[in-house]
């Protein structure tokens, strides 16, 4: 009757998060002319980056499906 | 991608047979398909690749651009992507008339007029946002409190609603959850039914009649088994529920659906508490699903709709598509789903609860909102509990709400104001560094 674990990778509220490296960490903070601090957050214990091997002070790329632009990037610092 | 699979994709979207199987048969060279392989992965979703067919199979005039050349074109500009695959569909349909400069006075006239639309550096898009969602609010009001209901089930809409958002409750007036199936459960009544039964949480007085007797200091459960089997529960389930409730109990199955369970050497007041603990147990079912109940979607799937939430349990349950259930409790979607989810469901609720009603805001507003609670990687309130709380300005802070606790508070610790912001700037009568205000003209020496 129970499926075991639940993966809710694929559900459609959950947009494509993947961890980037610190190249392209270092030409986004330099873009926007902004420190690490002063991204969006996403806590380490987030569902949808779990299973992603990310660390506190990594930042997510975010796919997101925007209702304006058709598709935009984001960026979330992974916290504690 | 390979030619076969182009072939195959050419062949679904309604390309003449006869040019399918040319390019199956390796008529065409490499060019060919790293072309197609091109505009269908540029177009995606919108299949026009019979054009491009087309556009091989005759002489490409002079002068006259090809599809191809107007992609990338298109893709060159600066413009989301969204207004790209608008743009190139509609370049499409005039393509025979279009030349080289023609294109590119059009995207020139496109990227100017998107880039007159941004928002300009220093402007209070919050302030806007606030208002443009403020206005139609008050009209809100006016029709305020009423429910509107899937059926049986009530949900509350218009501004109670939008309040419960953006304070980000916990516990909602009327939490409910739209399930979603899969296979044959969604296209069968009967499987649907099924599922709503399973999820649906069914207490053993639903299903039986409990009675405490104090002659021989038991209680008894009569099992109705028609209830039973309208709710798909097997006789062994119930009787194993009620073994499980303790070890102190002696159950004995009497047959007949009847149950008697002894307790020993209690008294009357331990028996009574035994009957209601009996009533209560849940014998199957998600513990927060109310009520179920099975409804036709207009594209004609089963749908459930359920009075309380538990979406981790219910994405569980096998049958239900864990893709595309959903719950109307943005807490509960954060706890789950994640914050990026959630943010979705801010936008997504939002949205839905004023055009509801009629209203038409922009989506950049309510996003902008959505994004403001979820900038800290969990779902925050706009009160005072959360986003104007947090302000970094005292006078801000006591302008909004509980004005002396802040003061008081901002005194003990001897804190400092900045003068940064907006209010706090009006407060003191100063200039508000903003738009126009941000910029400051120096006269050259």
């Amino acid at each position: 009757m129970k499926k075991g674990t639940l993966s809710i990778i694929g559900h459609e509220l959950v947009p494509e998060h993947v961890v980037i490296d610190e190249i392209e960490v270092k030409e986004l903070l330099d873009k926007y002319k902004i420190k690490r601090v002063q991204l969006p957050k996403i806590k380490v214990s987030d569902p949808a980056i779990n299973g992603l091997g990310a660390e506190i002070g990594d930042v997510v790329e975010i796919t997101r499906q925007s209702r304006t632009a058709g598709i935009s990037l984001s960026f979330r610092l992974v916290i504690g | 991608m390979e030619i076969k699979t182009v072939a195959e994709e050419l062949k679904k979207s309604g390309v003449d047979e006869a040019i399918v199987e040319l390019i199956k048969e390796g008529f065409s060279p490499v060019e060919l398909a790293t072309e197609i392989e091109e505009q269908l992965e540029m177009q995606i979703g919108q299949p026009y690749a019979d054009d491009i067919i087309l556009m091989f199979g005759r002489e490409v005039e002079s002068e006259e651009l090809n599809l191809g050349r107007i992609g990338r074109e298109v893709n060159k500009i600066k413009v989301p992507v969204k207004i790209k695959n608008e743009l190139r569909q509609k370049l499409k349909a005039v393509k025979t008339k279009l030349s080289k400069e023609k294109l590119d006075a059009i995207l020139g006239a496109v990227e100017q007029k998107y880039e007159e639309a941004q928002v300009e550096p220093r402007e209070a898009v919050g302030i806007v946002a606030a208002q443009s969602i403020g206005e139609p609010g008050t009209q809100m009001t006016m029709r305020t409190f009423h429910y509107a209901g899937v059926g049986a089930i009530y949900i509350t809409l218009g501004l109670p609603r939008i309040i419960e958002i953006v304070d980000a409750r916990k516990k909602l007036s009327t939490p409910t959850m739209k399930v979603m199936l899969v296979r044959d459960f969604a296209s069968e009544r009967n499987k649907a039914e099924e599922i709503a039964m399973e999820i649906e949480e069914t207490y053993i007085r639903d299903i039986a009649k409990v009675e405490a007797d104090i002659d021989d200091m038991s209680v008894w459960v009569v099992i109705n088994a028609k209830e039973l089997k309208r709710r798909y529960i097997l006789k062994e389930e119930v009787e194993q529920t009620i073994k499980d409730i303790g070890t102190d109990v002696l159950v004995e199955v009497m047959g007949d659906g009847k149950l008697r369970i002894h307790i020993k050497d209690k008294s009357c007041h331990d028996l009574l508490r035994l009957e209601a603990k009996m009533s209560n147990t849940v014998v199957k079912g998600i513990d927060g699903i109310k009520r179920a109940l099975v409804r036709r979607d207009p594209g004609g799937e089963y749908v459930l709709y359920t009075e309380g939430s538990a979406l981790k349990k219910v994405l569980k349950v096998d049958g239900v598509d864990s893709r595309r259930t959903t719950t109307n409790n943005i807490n509960e979607i954060s706890d789950v789903l994640g914050i990026e989810a959630a943010r979705n469901a801010i936008i997504e609720e939002m949205a839905s609860t004023l055009d509801e009603q009629g209203l038409d805001v922009d989506p950049r507003h309510i996003t902008l909102i959505a994004d403001t609670m979820t900038m800290d990687g969990e779902v925050k309130q706009i009160g005072r509990h959360g986003i104007a709380g947090e302000k970094a300005s005292v006078l801000s802070r006591a302008a909004f709400e509980v004005t002396v606790d802040n003061l008081l508070e901002a005194a003990m610790h001897g804190e400092t104001d900045a003068l940064k912001g907006v209010t706090e700037n009006v407060i003191v009568g100063q200039p508000i560094k903003l738009g126009t205000g941000a910029i400051e003209l120096m006269a050259r020496k």
